[in-house]
């Protein structure tokens, strides 16, 4: 049997269900410690984000963040774990520190491509700057913060596999367990699930990005798309008027 | 009123927009800036609804200086058209003209039904009013965005090169119901242009501005045309002046009751009533300035 056929073989194996060490249990780890990192980073990334969007001042921070990625997630992991101990502490910070910046431009980016003259107009018409950010401005630029959220979740899911490295848990428990019990099957079965994840959490944001299109917005584009369609069909009533 | 004293404007990069300007502008008439572009005629604008602060000088409406009025509160009170319309993309027709009103407190319901009325107003078909802005053709976009400026019910109306933007046939349709709107409103419309046929056709002051919003002459069209004060303004209207003087057609021989006008080119620029072969002389002013609008696009053409 190949190793591939061992990986799927394990997955479906009922004993590994179940448990402080089933493969359900660690995918919900998982994705819980996802869902809290990426919680905890948006609440971080997107304010400043808008701030900065809004003002355009301070856009050097989302360049300097961007270079922050480059961090060795593991190292920094470690170094947290060595002052705050082991437990879900040290990956979660590490991981915010990872998320942020995809999800600090995307807020920014997507405040920053609204025409000026939309909020020209919005201000000139009496908005205030807080009715701006909320009526204008977020409504607008939510489909780029979407994407910085997709890829700041895709990032995360991959990355969180090194939790289990301080005692956190995850799907990285049979990475870390197979590659010492040379249990190669465990690991191919551990590696398949986070693709998965990361492959349902990319569906998600894509469908997610799509929703948040705001419909004028939409109109907008299918207007500068179908052009020819519409020459085509005004053409077609003619013919049948 | 609204009476703008020695007001300059610098703006942070050093660039003297507006340089000691000094001027009345009436209640309930048409006062258009027009000067080529760059002269200041956006930042005087936009000083009137604060969304640009002088530098120096004061500004008044009906008395009150405008800089002891809160900005946000001004603009509510003051309506604002712009080239590009400045439609909110993401809102349909209805909510865009309803933005004001219902930032003031009027509840959406009552706020809706009055835009329905202001698009009945502007000349748009009600069926338009859940379209989003990109649904509609650029001219149906400025009819919204006056539609918008209205909705307040302002009696100041600011409009900044509202048809600049749109082909000449849509533009002269926009221009006439202007010239409608302003009957039937009676508000005190600031319009600016750089087109001196426009500012002609619209305005019962006409403020003729050099750079620095230097004002080279003021005046009805009807002073400006008759008596231009220097060389400068001379040739600001008169590029084309011969274009616009008409004549009555010695060639085209008169179709019953009409006579026709040709304009220096020789074009046909309109028909003239002259029953019984006398000019008709009656309601000279509406009239006789959009045929000279007429002959201009005739000569462009
Ligand atoms: N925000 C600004 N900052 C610096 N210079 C400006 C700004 N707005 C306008 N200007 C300058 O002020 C002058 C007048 O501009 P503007 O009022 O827009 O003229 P107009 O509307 O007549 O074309 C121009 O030289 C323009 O470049
Ligand atoms: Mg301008």
């Amino acid at each position: 049997m190949n190793i591939f056929a061992e990986g799927i073989a394990w997955l479906f194996d009922p004993a590994h269900y179940g448990g402080v060490d089933g493969i359900d249990t660690r995918i919900g780890e998982h994705i819980m410690i996802s869902v809290i990192v990426l919680a905890i980073a948006a609440v971080i990334a997107i304010p400043v984000g808008y701030l900065i969007g809004h003002t355009g001042r301070g856009r050097v921070i989302v360049v300097v963040s961007g270079g922050v990625r480059a961090l060795p997630t593991l190292g920094l992991m470690i170094l947290i774990a060595l002052n705050v101990g082991v437990g879900l502490e040290a990956p979660v910070i590490a991981f915010v520190v990872l998320a942020v910046p995809s999800i600090l431009a995307g807020a920014y980016a997507g405040f920053d491509a609204v025409d000026r003259r939309t909020i020209d107009a919005a201000r000139a018409v009496g908005m205030t700057e807080w009715q701006i950010v909320t009526k204008v401005e977020i409504p607008l630029g939510l489909p780029l913060l979407m994407g910085g959220l997709r890829s700041a979740s895709l990032q995360v899911i991959a990355t969180a596999t090194l939790a289990d490295y301080v005692g956190a848990g995850g799907l990285g428990h049979f990475l870390f367990l197979g590659l010492q019990t040379r249990d190669y099957p465990q690991m191919l079965a551990g590696s398949i699930v986070v693709v998965l994840l990361a492959l349902f959490s990319e569906l998600l944001f894509a469908i997610l990005e799509r929703l948040v299109v705001p419909a004028g917005v939409r109109a907008g584009e299918r207007a500068d798309n179908q052009e020819d369609v519409r020459a085509k069909s005004v053409r077609s009533r003619t013919a049948t008027g | 009123m609204i009476e703008f004293r020695s007001v300059s404007k610098q703006y942070p990069d050093g660039t003297r927009a507006v340089d000691e300007f000094s001027l009345i502008i009436p209640s309930r008439k048409t006062t258009v800036l027009v000067g080529s572009s760059g002269c200041g005629k956006t930042t005087l604008l936009r000083m009137i609804n604060r969304m640009v602060d002088p530098t120096s000088g004061v500004i008044e409406i009906d008395g009150k200086d405008i800089s002891t009025i809160e900005p946000v509160h001004l603009r509510r009170d003051v309506g604002y058209v712009m080239q590009n319309s400045g439609l909110l993309p993401h809102r349909r027709v209805i909510d865009n003209v309803a933005t004001v009103p219902i930032l003031k407190g009027v509840p959406k319901k009552q706020a809706h039904e009055d835009a329905l009325a202001l698009l009945d107003t502007v000349g748009l078909d009600r069926s338009l009013a859940d379209r989003y802005p990109a649904q509609l053709s650029g001219g149906q976009q400025q009819r919204v965005g006056v539609a918008r400026g209205l909705a307040a019910n302002p009696n100041i109306l600011l409009m900044d090169e509202p048809f600049g933007a749109v082909d000449p046939i849509v533009r002269t349709d926009l221009q006439n119901e202007t010239l409608r709107l302003q009957r039937e409103l009676d508000k005190t419309v600031v319009f600016v242009t750089h087109d001196i046929d426009e500012a002609f056709l619209l305005g019962d002051q006409v403020i003729i501005l050099e750079k620095g919003a230097h004002i080279a002459q003021q005046g009805s069209p009807e002073e400006i045309l008759a008596n231009p004060v220097s060389e400068f303004v001379a040739n600001f209207i008169g590029a084309d002046r011969g274009k616009r003087r008409l004549a009555v057609s010695s060639i085209a021989h008169p179709q019953g009751d009409d006579l026709v006008l040709v304009d220096a080119g020789g074009y046909a620029a309109g028909v003239i009533a002259a029953p019984g072969g006398q000019l008709a002389t009656a309601n000279p002013t509406p009239k006789s300035r959009s045929i000279s609008n007429k002959t201009s696009q005739a000569g462009d053409a």
